[in-house]
């Protein structure tokens, strides 16, 4: 049992980390919070990817010393994922922070269900 | 005729491009500039579509370096072409229309920002459905949510920001939910590209092995992607996000956006992982049930409804819950009704919330009360209008009454579920007949009290805006065209479906 635990610990933290991720998003009422939830999230996925494609004793998928063997380096697909996963939670996590701004400046608040109530009073 | 085959990168890559020059474009050009893109993407898909049903095969197309098993790809069948097709004729028929809604409501200069917002979203709604490769999926997914973000936000009202963020945060919590998915199904089987994927399945799934993995990975992808396009449970963010934008972005919205993911949902069904593993975890039956508690409450809210935008955005969670019930069902036929109502549908919300927009922003009516009398002042669009409110309501010779003629044929024969199915239909197009017909009458209920009120409203755009009653004529003859001619479309998605697996 402990050593099923050991091995996959990097798969269950990112399990973990994906419902405290997903959790926070959906809950958390303060926009920020809500932020953080989302890039929690997205690390999760990126931990899970990351770890699914390292193989132990394996190198970094760039050649080096001319070795061309594929049986040194690790799988570079996920890390190449990993890369682009990256990217967009980048560009969202940019929109929606600027949409806060926005956000606050109209409102004076970060919590999205009061924003929402005084959206709904403008008729 | 091989070099058709590059159309379908071609398209995608043109409309991003034009994404990019915009930004540096001024309002006219931008708004010319977007017109003569969209519709060299139409062009194009309708010379993929032909060359697709003439060959009657499917084609594999190489981005990159890389073959097969590493590679990125595209894949374009029949069906994909049509919904390309659809796609682009929606986004293009929707800007034309709509000029003068846009010219009013986005600020004068940052008008070329908005037609950036949409060249952008038909180029990821396109590459979404030519895509043979799950993470481009993902990606495509994410840029098409920015879009569709930024489209909610083109009306500069203070209440839009709010919307937008929510709409923003479900998605984001769908899209997470869909990347878990893919990852998940990449460890299982080690591949991204679709028809990789289904050779693996197919082994795994003879050996038994991974059958609770399975399940998950279709239930993550499943519930990212429902709600993403607003299902049941998940519809809390529809009636603000389609009430009160543009109208040209509710349109494209609710038509073109939520429709895209449901397109790639099929595909992942269909394609990807392969019907007969779906139907044995049991995972249809979900689809099956939420579309039908959709399709009854969708309704019921859009009769309870007071404002007139916000009741056509409802009727979108009603007619959501149509297409996943003809996924649940589970057959070939079931899908390929899925698939007709979404054209149905795109073509006529498209029609309803573009010719609504006259009287929303003519005469400053938001309730329904309001609209009385209306139809004699705006003759056109009251016109236009009905024959949408019609076709959603299934009347014969329309768009409506065909997929909702399929969904009823592909219910039957399933037992239990046939019945609750055909109740449901039954049920729902009454009350969409109720809510729809109400407006359409108030539309031509002379209003005596109201006339002082007619002096000062804006005459109407039919008179002045050729644009407008173009794009209008063309979406009410799309509409004649998928109620008329059905036939042909029908065999083509049944063709394309056939190739799809």
């Amino acid at each position: 049992m402990w050593n099923l635990i050991v091995r996959h610990l990097n798969d269950l933290v990112a399990v973990a980390l994906f419902v405290i991720g997903f959790a926070d998003l959906l809950f958390q009422k303060n926009m920020i919070k809500k932020v953080i939830g989302l890039n929690v999230m997205d690390s999760s996925i990126y931990l899970l990817l990351a770890s699914q494609g390292y193989i132990t004793g394996r190198k970094a998928p760039i050649i080096t010393d001319g070795v061309t063997s594929a049986e040194y380096y690790i799988n570079p697909i996920p890390s190449g994922l990993v890369l682009t996963g990256i990217v967009v939670s980048v560009s969202v996590t940019a929109l929606l922070l600027s949409m806060t701004i926005r956000m606050y400046k109209k409102y004076h608040s970060l919590d999205l269900d009061y924003c929402l109530m005084m959206a709904r009073g403008e008729g | 005729m091989d070099f058709i085959k590059n159309f379908p990168f071609f398209s995608i890559m043109l409309s991003m491009f034009c994404a990019i020059v915009l930004s540096v474009l001024n309002r006219k050009a931008a708004k010319y500039m977007t017109r003569i893109v969209l519709g060299a993407v139409v062009c194009l898909s309708v010379a993929v579509l032909f060359f697709t049903i003439k060959r009657g095969e499917s084609y594999v197309y190489f981005m990159g370096h890389f073959p097969a098993p590493w590679g990125n790809e595209i894949r374009f069948g029949c069906l994909e072409s049509l919904f390309s097709l659809f796609v682009s004729l929606i986004a293009f028929l929707s800007v034309v229309a709509g000029t003068k809604a846009v010219e009013d409501d986005v600020e004068d200069r940052k008008e070329n920002l908005f037609y950036i917002l949409v060249c952008l979203m038909t180029s990821s709604l396109l590459a979404m459905s030519y895509t043979n490769d799950l993470f481009t999926g993902y990606v495509f997914i994410e840029i098409n949510t920015i879009a569709g973000c930024g489209l909610i936000m083109v009306r500069q009202i203070g209440k839009t920001t709010v919307t937008a963020i929510r709409y923003m945060v479900i998605s984001i919590l769908g899209s997470g939910l869909f990347l878990m998915g893919v990852t998940l199904l990449y460890t299982l089987t080690g591949h991204l590209l679709m028809s990789n994927i289904k050779e693996s399945v197919a082994v795994l799934a003879k050996s038994g092995e991974y059958r609770v993995q399975f399940t998950i990975v279709i239930g993550l992808m499943l519930v990212g992607l429902a709600i993403k396009s607003g299902l049941f449970p998940f519809h809390l963010w529809i009636p603000d996000a389609y009430g009160q934008s543009n109208v040209v972005s509710s349109s494209l919205l609710s038509s073109t956006v939520s429709k895209g993911y449901i397109f790639l949902l099929i595909k992942i069904f269909v394609r990807t992982i392969g019907f007969d593993v779906i139907k044995s975890c049991g995972v249809l039956y979900i689809c099956f049930t939420l579309g039908v508690v959709a399709m009854i409450l969708g309704s019921v809210m859009a009769l309870h409804e007071k404002s007139f935008r916000r009741m056509i955005a409802y009727s979108s969670i009603a007619q959501i819950g149509y297409i996943y019930m003809g996924i649940g069902l589970g057959t070939a036929a079931g899908v390929a009704a899925a698939i007709f109502h979404i054209f149905a549908h795109g073509a006529t919300k498209s029609l309803l919330f573009i010719s609504s927009s006259e009287f929303t922003e003519g005469s400053h009516t938001k309730t329904i009360d309001e609209l009385k009398g209306l139809g004699y002042k705006y003759k056109f669009s009251a016109f236009c209008y009905s024959v949408g409110a019609f076709s959603i309501v299934g009347f014969p010779l329309l768009a409506g009454f065909v997929s909702k003629l399929l969904l009823g044929g592909a219910a039957i024969g399933h037992g239990a579920m046939q019945w609750i199915a055909l109740l449901a239909l039954a049920v729902s197009t009454i009350l969409n007949a109720i809510y729809f017909l109400r407006t359409v009458i108030y539309l031509f209920i002379p209003d005596k009290a109201g006339e002082e009120k007619k002096q000062d409203m804006v005459p109407a755009y039919s008179m002045n805006c050729e644009d407008y009653v173009f794009g209008i004529l063309i979406l009410v003859m799309i509409n004649l065209v998928l109620g008329l001619a059905s036939g042909p479309i029908i065999n083509i998605i049944n063709n394309g479906l056939d190739i799809f697996s």
